[in-house]
């Protein structure tokens, strides 16, 4: 993987290094600055933005942009704030995270080490799933969901984006472990451990580098939805992504873009933290020593 | 009834056969190794006795319990994998007495079956750390161990010397055939080097394209090779195969070769049945040891024929030197004492030790028996 940049930080100089860690900081920049300036405008008063001034730092400093945005602000009709909304997200992208996170590995698991007829074709179909578009299936789920009597729920929701995160867990683990030597699960076999004992005793412990990238992906993706959740959730028990947008466009009156920027930040907080906690245990090179290279 | 039947076993994976009808009787306690060149089958037919793979017919009995069908835990089996397996996410200990744990040993017992072996294989030191922290030397003594502290019927090996280097392969050559002494447990020994194979074994299968060729101890298979591809599969440098013609001369059979210089040459070879090949061609082996300068002819023998050829190129090997020269339109090579006089492009006389020498038919490659 990242094994050869040492190599090539160290040949290509002096000049070359500065000119690539300019680059690097412009394009930081780039990125940094709405963000930045969504900030600087969630600590201001509505008067300071609507003076026209969108750039400078705040001469006021304020919460109360981001305690409104969290619990008092018009959300569609009900003045609740986002806050409601976050802990349906949380519903929802918790359990279908860790759902889809241990069928991908055990799917993962099943199609390279208890290989079957036909694994091949049932994996191309996971595959496939990866890559139906969500228009798709967008009136059929909602038919699927009223037989089950989980329309308009966070259940529903769960099941939505586990049946779209099922693939593309599988897809991570399948490949992460179609590199995992068998001859540890045959040395387990023999051992007498079983089905499950090989997997988390043996496996799982070893699957921490793809749990972290089959997270991250599945929470973001899942947290950022907002298609399922305005089409099936789109009342009490709407996601951030769906509130945020009922923020933005509810307000009667005056628009308080110093609100809205904090609820903006609000839903995206959660995102930003799993990249930051989780990134850090993406260790690399856990397999070494497992077998002689 | 032996201790491991191996009784008209196959192996098929769809319509193709890879193991033919392997008939195998283990002795208890014997070291039994197979081997063979690069997929001959000889791990295929070591998996099917752990349970690792399906027979698809024939019987595979241990204790003279039919092993078909019975999970690879349930066989009393313990197995060395050419890559060790060793659980990367487990210390030393744990992966000596994780099979121990999932057999449902108690703490106590398993902990006094870890010393026993840390101490056996002197490994106590190492028993905290994880794989990856060990050499491959270490690796090997602790893939060892996990088999060992199982207390098995039979050990099973894949290769388990092939990823050392080559002194440490040697090193642990010696620790294996003095732990096989120490424990005379049966074994099962898969490799494709037949240095290994000889050293060894008390009985050895060589394997080629999925049939055993032959099956005898290691002085049977060197000195009477039933079929060609033993012969040369066998020792190193590899038996030389000269085409001959058997003349009778007074009785007694003769090779007749042609030498360097395209003369006849005729050696008597001391095995009266060829008398039935008078006037037609048959392989004669002779190994390099066999073919060697006069002084160093083994003084044993009876039938020492001395013979004139032409030194092509000479190799000093440090205890020995190797000559190629032409025999019979082939290649050939004798082995000399280190300070045999030889030099390139001279003629020599050689002595051909007769009493070893091996003829094969030259139709069906098998051993012409006397
Ligand atoms: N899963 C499999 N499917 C099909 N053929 C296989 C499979 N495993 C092994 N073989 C074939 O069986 C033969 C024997 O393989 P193997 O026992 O691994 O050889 P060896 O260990 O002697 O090198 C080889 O020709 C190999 O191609
Ligand atoms: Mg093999």
């Amino acid at each position: 993987m990242a094994i050869a940049t040492q190599d090539n930080a160290a040949s290509v100089g002096r000049i070359g290094r500065t000119f690539v860690y300019l680059v690097l900081l412009l394009f930081a920049l780039f990125y940094l600055i709405p963000f930045a300036i969504m900030l600087i405008n969630s600590v201001k008063p509505l008067g300071e933005i609507t003076g026209g001034n969108m750039i400078a730092l705040p001469q006021d400093w304020t919460i109360a942009p981001w305690l409104s945005a969290w619990s008092t602000a018009q959300i569609g009709v009900e003045p609740t704030g986002l806050k409601p909304y976050f802990w349906n997200s949380i519903r929802m992208v918790v359990p279908a995270v860790v759902i889809c996170t241990i069928i991908g590995a055990l799917n993962g698991y099943i199609l390279t080490k208890w290989r079957f007829r036909g694994d091949t074709i049932v994996f191309g179909l996971m595959l496939f799933s990866c890559f139906i578009p969500f228009q798709i299936v967008l009136i059929p789920m909602a038919r699927v969901l009223g037989i089950l009597g989980i329309s308009g729920t966070s259940a529903g929701l769960v099941l939505v984006h586990v049946v779209y995160g099922i693939g593309f867990a599988t897809l991570y683990y399948r490949n992460y472990y179609a590199a995992f030597p068998t001859e540890l699960v045959r040395a387990a076999q023999i051992d007498g451990a079983g089905f499950f004992q090989i997997f988390y005793r043996i496996l799982l412990p070893s699957s921490g580098p793809i749990t972290v990238v089959c997270v991250i992906w599945l929470f973001t993706n899942i947290w950022n939805d907002f298609l399922f959740g305005a089409s099936f959730a789109s009342g009490d028990a709407a996601p951030m992504t769906v509130a945020l947008n009922n923020l933005v466009n509810s307000s009667t009156g005056v628009r308080e873009y110093n609100v809205h920027f904090a609820g903006a930040i609000l839903a995206a907080l959660p995102t930003l933290l799993v990249y930051i906690v989780a990134g850090r245990f993406f260790v690399r090179g856990l397999m070494a020593g497992s077998v002689k290279g | 009834m032996g201790f491991l039947d191996i009784d008209n076993t196959t192996k098929s994976y769809g319509a193709v056969e890879v193991l033919h009808k392997v008939d195998i009787s283990v002795v208890e306690g014997e070291f039994l190794v197979l081997v063979g060149p690069s997929g001959c089958g000889k791990s295929t037919l070591l998996n099917m006795i752990a349970g690792l793979e399906e027979i698809t017919s024939g019987e595979i009995r241990i204790k003279d319990r039919v092993m078909n069908g019975v999970h690879p835990s349930k066989r009393n089996i313990a197995m060395v994998f050419q890559s060790y397996a060793l659980y990367p996410n487990m210390s030393v200990a744990q992966n000596i007495t994780f099979g121990l744990e999932m057999h449902g040993t108690p703490k106590a017992e398993r902990d006094k079956a870890l010393k026993e072996v840390a101490a056996l294989l002197q490994i106590d030191h190492l028993l905290d750390r994880k794989p990856g922290q060990l050499s491959g030397g270490q690796r090997q003594r602790v893939a060892m161990g996990r088999a060992l502290v199982r207390n098995p019927d039979v050990f099973l090996f894949d290769e388990p010397l092939s990823n050392l280097d080559a002194k440490l392969r040697v090193d642990m050559r010696t620790e294996i055939k003095k732990l096989h002494q120490t424990l005379k447990t049966t074994v099962v020994y898969v490799t494709h080097d037949q240095i290994e194979a000889m050293t060894l074994s008390t009985r050895i299968a060589v394997m080629f394209d999925g049939y055993v060729q032959q099956l005898g101890t290691p002085k049977e298979i060197y000195d009477t090779p039933e079929n060609v591809f033993v012969a040369t599969f066998m020792g190193s440098p590899a038996m030389n195969v000269i085409p001959v013609r058997v003349a009778v001369e007074g009785g007694v059979p003769q090779a007749i070769i042609t030498d360097s210089e395209g003369q006849e040459v005729s050696l008597a070879i001391p095995q009266p049945n060829l008398a039935a090949w008078d006037g037609r061609n048959i392989l004669l082996g002779i190994r390099p040891e066999a073919l060697t300068d006069p002084k160093g002819a083994d003084t044993d023998s009876r039938h020492i024929v001395a013979m004139h050829n032409r030194v092509g190129v000479t190799e000093p090997a440090g205890a020995d030197t190797f000559v190629t020269m032409t025999l019979g339109g082939k290649d050939v090579i004798a082995r000399m004492r280190a300070d045999a006089h030889v030099a390139a492009g001279e003629m020599f006389e050689f002595a051909v030790n007769m009493e070893k020498a091996v003829a094969f038919d030259p139709k069906t490659e098998a051993r012409i028996k006397p």
